[in-house]
């Protein structure tokens, strides 16, 4: 099951981050998820592993560009990220989000310190930052079927033993 | 009126579609995770397995023993499913799936962001992760949001050294890195019938570069022509006055060579004000440039030179490799002093086969020059394979027509 409200502190990203940033190439032959996770951003700033579990990620524009590796999405998961917020996703790592059970939500904050504390509601599609409540179109319920059960394994598991 | 898109994908612009994939594919690296994702799910079985296909590209041959072991267990997997599997050595995913295994009208998907180079023969084609990919094979089919189109018109023709490469990365630039994002490109116009099978695998190849979900051609003779050569019946389409939600327009006559300078694929330069950079290594290859074409185009220039810079040379598939050695394209690059790689990727995802050190500056016929991608700490351009040639001969950025 994955938490399709919550609230954590804001860990600020740049605009146009790539996945080779997210998790570098040399990272990828693996079957152990929580290794991501141990070099997520290594070569963007060693030292945001550290700060992602229970955080909020607010990115700028054009999240997740590049290339389709769906461990981008899983190192972040697997860190401890909650949702990730951006004004605009790159629409291969959008899907894997959502894929490994991670909230994506589509929205431009105006502005990003980190540490601000950030709620969110991905069902009625809200935000709130300093009590200021920005609105976003909720993901179609499909997506949300997808990410309420936790992600694409669970969603098949269920869906073959219906 | 209807897109391509909208019309192979039988739905309106924004609507959300559950469709049967005709041709789904992957590479080692997905392969892998979605196998991993296949068994979690725990599935009676793959659903079409003719419509699957393994190809081995990305790290190929295995660079470690932990590659190796993963790699076996994939090849496992293809012979008890008895999907469709091509090894070390057949090349790159989109070549090798555009050799006849692709034909137009056909929704195509694959584990890998530039399976929208598919496109170049009319078919709806765009790339997803892993699960996405364990969900087809468990069901046959996947979810897909009918994207709007962005068009992309060309006129005029190309002058004498000024590629295919070129018109991509100033259409790139001119979208920006997500000009195009969650859209279709079309590549149309007046000049768009002229592109050769070739180019328009090069065009659609770098769609994603501007956050498209996929670009396209629209099947016509030179379609019908190439895939004639594999046998492969080809439905012609016509375009039917299609609705743009943006509309790009290029003459390619006002081209000029251009590299993508670190570490932006959407910010370009003219070659010519590049002139003189110095180069630790030239890498002409990958999905975007590793073509016979592309090869043949750089052996003219180097045909009777020494390179001055290591220079590494990975065709794209097995196929353009055995042309390249029948026509004497791969004598003439080995003469210069080229070092030609196994088809595959090469070292493009920073794996193997020519990483870059830290503070090296190379030129690359890639599609991403992404900070820390081919290497930590090296900076890196993207080019045409001509001015990857030119400036393999002098060892600095050089531009193409000083050479021809």
């Amino acid at each position: 099951m994955t938490a399709l409200k919550g609230s954590g502190p804001a860990v600020c990203i740049g605009e146009d981050i790539d996945t080779d940033l997210v998790i570098a190439g040399r990272y990828l032959r693996t079957k152990d998820w929580n290794f991501w996770a141990e070099h997520v951003f290594e070569d963007l700033d060693p030292g945001l592993a550290k700060r992602l579990k229970g955080a909020v990620l607010v990115a700028g524009k054009n999240m997740g560009c590049g290339s389709s590796r769906e461990q981008a999405a899983r190192a972040l998961h697997e860190a401890g990220v909650l949702a990730v917020i951006a004004p605009s996703f790159a629409r291969i790592f959008f899907r894997n989000c959502i894929n490994v059970g991670l909230p994506v939500l589509e929205c431009e904050l105006p502005g990003c310190h980190d540490g601000m504390t950030v709620l969110f509601d991905c069902t009625e599609g809200w935000i709130e930052v300093d009590k200021a409540r920005y609105i976003f179109r909720p993901l179609s319920s499909g997506m949300q079927e997808i990410l309420s059960t936790g992600g694409l394994i669970e969603y098949w598991k269920r869906r073959l033993n219906r | 009126m209807t897109t391509l898109s909208e019309k192979i994908l039988g739905a309106q612009a924004g609507t959300y579609i559950d469709r049967h994939v005709d041709r789904a594919f992957c590479h080692d690296g997905t392969g892998i995770q979605a196998k991993i994702i296949y068994d979690a799910i725990g599935a009676p079985g793959i659903a079409c397995p003719d419509s699957v296909y393994i190809i081995y590209d990305h790290i190929a041959p295995a660079n470690n023993s932990q590659t190796a072991e993963l790699q076996a267990e994939l090849r496992a997997l293809a012979r008890e499913y008895g999907v469709h599997f091509l090894d070390i050595g057949s090349g790159i995913c989109h070549q090798v799936m555009a050799e006849g295994r692709v034909a137009p009208g056909e929704v195509v998907i694959g584990a890998d962001s530039h399976s929208c180079t598919l496109g170049a023969l009319g078919a709806f084609a765009t790339g997803v992760g892993a699960s996405d990919m364990a969900g087809i094979w468990v069901s046959g089919e996947t979810w897909l949001r009918v994207p709007d189109s962005v068009g992309i018109h060309f006129s005029g023709s190309l002058s004498a050294g000024i590629e295919w490469k070129d018109a991509a990365l100033s259409y790139i630039a001119e979208l920006g890195m997500d000009g195009a994002t969650y859209a279709a490109i079309e590549f149309t116009g007046e000049s768009a019938s002229s592109v050769p099978m070739e180019g328009r695998l090069t065009l659609c190849n770098m769609a994603v570069e501007a956050g498209a979900k996929t670009g396209l051609f629209y099947a016509d003779k030179e379609t019908e022509q190439y895939l004639a050569g594999y046998s492969v019946t080809c439905q012609l389409q016509v375009p039917d006055k299609p609705d743009y939600v943006k509309d790009c327009y290029q003459d390619l006559s006002d081209l000029e060579p251009v590299c993508a300078v670190p570490h932006r694929v959407d910010t370009i330069k003219p070659v010519s004000d590049l002139a003189g950079t110095s180069l630790d290594q030239v890498f002409i290859g990958t999905c975007t440039n590793g073509r016979f074409e592309d090869m043949a185009r750089a052996a003219r220039l180097l045909k009777g030179h020494r390179v001055k810079v290591r220079t590494i040379v990975v065709p794209a598939s097995e196929h353009d490799y055995l042309k390249a050695v029948n026509t004497g394209v791969a004598a003439d690059l080995i003469k210069a002093g080229c070092t030609i790689g196994a088809p595959g990727c090469g070292p493009c995802l920073g794996a193997h086969m020519g990483v870059l050190g830290r503070g090296e500056v190379a030129l690359s016929t890639a599609n991403r020059n992404f900070k820390n991608r081919m290497g930590v700490g090296a900076s890196y351009y993207l080019c045409s394979p001509s001015t990857a040639a030119a400036s393999a001969i002098y060892g600095e950025i050089t531009d193409p027509r000083e050479v021809i």
